[in-house]
């Protein structure tokens, strides 16, 4: 299946090309091409299991695929010197998966493994804090937070590295529902004057919609549709796809006849005259075999 | 008898300190190594390190007198009943735990705080420094165990070491020889130094270990 373009413009900052990762003897994750264009929220949206945290993994340089590449600004990464990419990118995982020191400590972490100087770590450590609204507990450890407090705080200690590229992995979904909404809600004020470019991956439909510029949807290890979300919701590319949206079919139309699950639509595409006599035969064909496979025509 | 007991002392810290020391050196390298590959023999060589962490130590000091004596490969060095000796006998003893209980650590944190750090920038020095720091609390008792384990060793050191006075005496070796002669009062003074002794080294270990930040 070959991913459609989608709307907006932008150079690509990472593009993945013919990605293949294996576990065991199995594929399970396959890419022919994806890419992530400069100042985009792109969302991979797919049920669990499905590849998505690999796919994450493999952008941002912490997994060795088994054939393929990940092209960053039109050069390929070279497996064993990904340090230098991978100082130009923030990673949020769904467990905040904290350091066992201070909040501070932990926002300061990213800038500290780059040689960052004490006063402006301080500063931009503080400053996100700040923004994050935890700057309250800068000082307390981080096995003393909620959920929402260590996921502030996982947030905060990507965003503080100004990355290129954001990549998120389920980020809200271990929270509580006011938690998230309120961290959503966030998130999304945060976008404004940053100009980072993120993947956020999740099973949330509502969240990728809300958040995401274009839908990359994946399935089975492999990107069926790449578009944006309301293409995505107009246009699925197969069942599957329509499926995962949870969009069910359309008609528009007079109902003729309806009985034991099946409901017959003049759609007004057919001729018209006899239109009550192919609905009784379908009628008659759906009690003929009741457990056939039921449609509406 | 003081200044004896000033002089055994002092040997025993130096040759427990040592091969602690170096057991450390071989030891934790290899097993932050052990903890983070997957490989094929991954499980073989944690059992091999798990039998080798129950070593009868007069096992570790007949394979290394054996390659001392004159006669084996290492005879040249000349290190028979010598403090060396001992210190070699005692890192036999002692690398396994340290390979042990450090990948053991390790293995307890989150695999995917690993990703996580190289996720933040971290280079792999920075990775494992800071998988060590949270590993803190299992990688303070592997040197305990390691430092526990020779400083009351006492067969490999008598084989190896031969027990000399003013030379290869340490405390275990001298209270076994006072026992021996029935010198019930050396002994007893000589196993409360011991005692004493690791005691103090396992306290600074365990406030080291209990302090910092509550998990």
């Amino acid at each position: 299946m070959t991913a459609t373009p989608g709307a907006g413009t932008g150079t690509p900052l990472v593009e993945v090309r013919d990605l293949e990762v294996e576990r065991g003897e199995r594929v399970i994750l396959q890419v022919e091409e994806l890419s992530v264009r400069a100042g985009e929220t792109l969302a991979v949206v797919g049920p669990n299991g499905a590849g998505k945290s690999t796919l994450l993994l493999a952008l941002a340089g912490l997994l060795r695929p088994t054939r393929g590449s990940i092209i960053v600004d039109g050069v390929p990464l070279v497996p064993g010197r990904e340090l230098a990419y991978r100082r130009r990118i923030g990673l949020v995982f769904t467990s905040p998966l904290l350091l066992s020191t201070s909040v501070f400590g932990n926002v300061a972490a990213g800038l500290r493994f780059r040689g960052v100087g004490t006063a402006e770590t301080r500063e931009r450590v503080e400053h996100w804090l700040e923004r994050l609204g935890i700057a309250h507990l800068r000082d307390r450890p981080a096995s003393q937070l909620s959920s929402g407090e260590a996921q502030r705080t996982s947030l905060a200690r990507a965003l503080v590295l100004d990355p290129h590229l954001l990549l998120l992995d389920e980020p809200f979904v271990s929270l509580d529902s006011t938690t998230r909404a309120q961290l959503l809600d966030d998130f999304e004020r945060l976008d404004v004057g940053t100009h980072s470019t993120r993947v956020l991956v999740t099973h949330h439909l509502r969240e990728a919609i809300r958040l995401g510029d274009r839908l990359a949807i994946l399935l089975d290890g492999r990107i069926r549709q790449v578009d944006t979300p309301e293409r995505v919701m107009a246009s699925p590319v197969d069942a599957d796809v329509a499926a995962l949206m949870n969009i069910q079919a359309r008609v528009r139309g007079r109902i003729v006849a309806s009985e034991d699950g099946l409901v017959v639509v003049d759609t007004g595409a057919g001729s018209g005259r006899d239109v009550e006599e192919r609905a009784q035969r379908l009628l008659d064909a759906n009690r003929a075999a009741p457990s056939a496979d039921r449609r509406s025509s | 008898m003081t200044s004896d007991l000033v002089e055994i002392t002092v040997l025993s810290l130096a040759v427990s300190g040592a091969a602690t020391l170096i057991s450390l050196l071989i030891g934790l390298p290899i097993g932050t190594w052990l903890a983070l590959r997957r490989f094929r023999s991954r499980y073989l060589v944690l059992s091999v390190v798990n039998t080798g962490m129950a070593l009868p130590p007069v096992v570790a000091g007949l394979v290394v007198a054996l390659l001392l004596w004159r006669s084996g490969i290492l005879g040249g060095l000349g290190l028979m009943y010598t403090p060396g000796a001992m210190v070699i006998a005692e890192v036999v003893i002692a690398v396994p735990v340290v390979i042990g209980l450090t990948a053991a650590g390790l293995g307890q944190l989150d695999p995917r705080l690993h990703l996580q750090l190289q996720g933040l920038g971290a280079s792999r020095w920075q990775t494992v420094w800071w998988l060590w720091r949270e590993a803190r609390l299992a990688l303070l008792a592997a040197i305990m165990a390691a430092f526990g384990s020779v400083i009351s060793e006492v067969g490999a050191a008598m084989m190896v070491g031969g027990n000399i006075a003013h030379e290869t005496r340490v405390l275990t070796t001298a209270i076994v020889l006072e026992t021996g002669r029935g010198e019930f009062g050396n002994a007893i003074v000589l196993g409360l130094v011991l005692l004493a002794l690791a005691f103090m080294i396992n306290g600074v270990l365990t406030w080291a270990q209990q302090r910092g930040p509550k998990r």
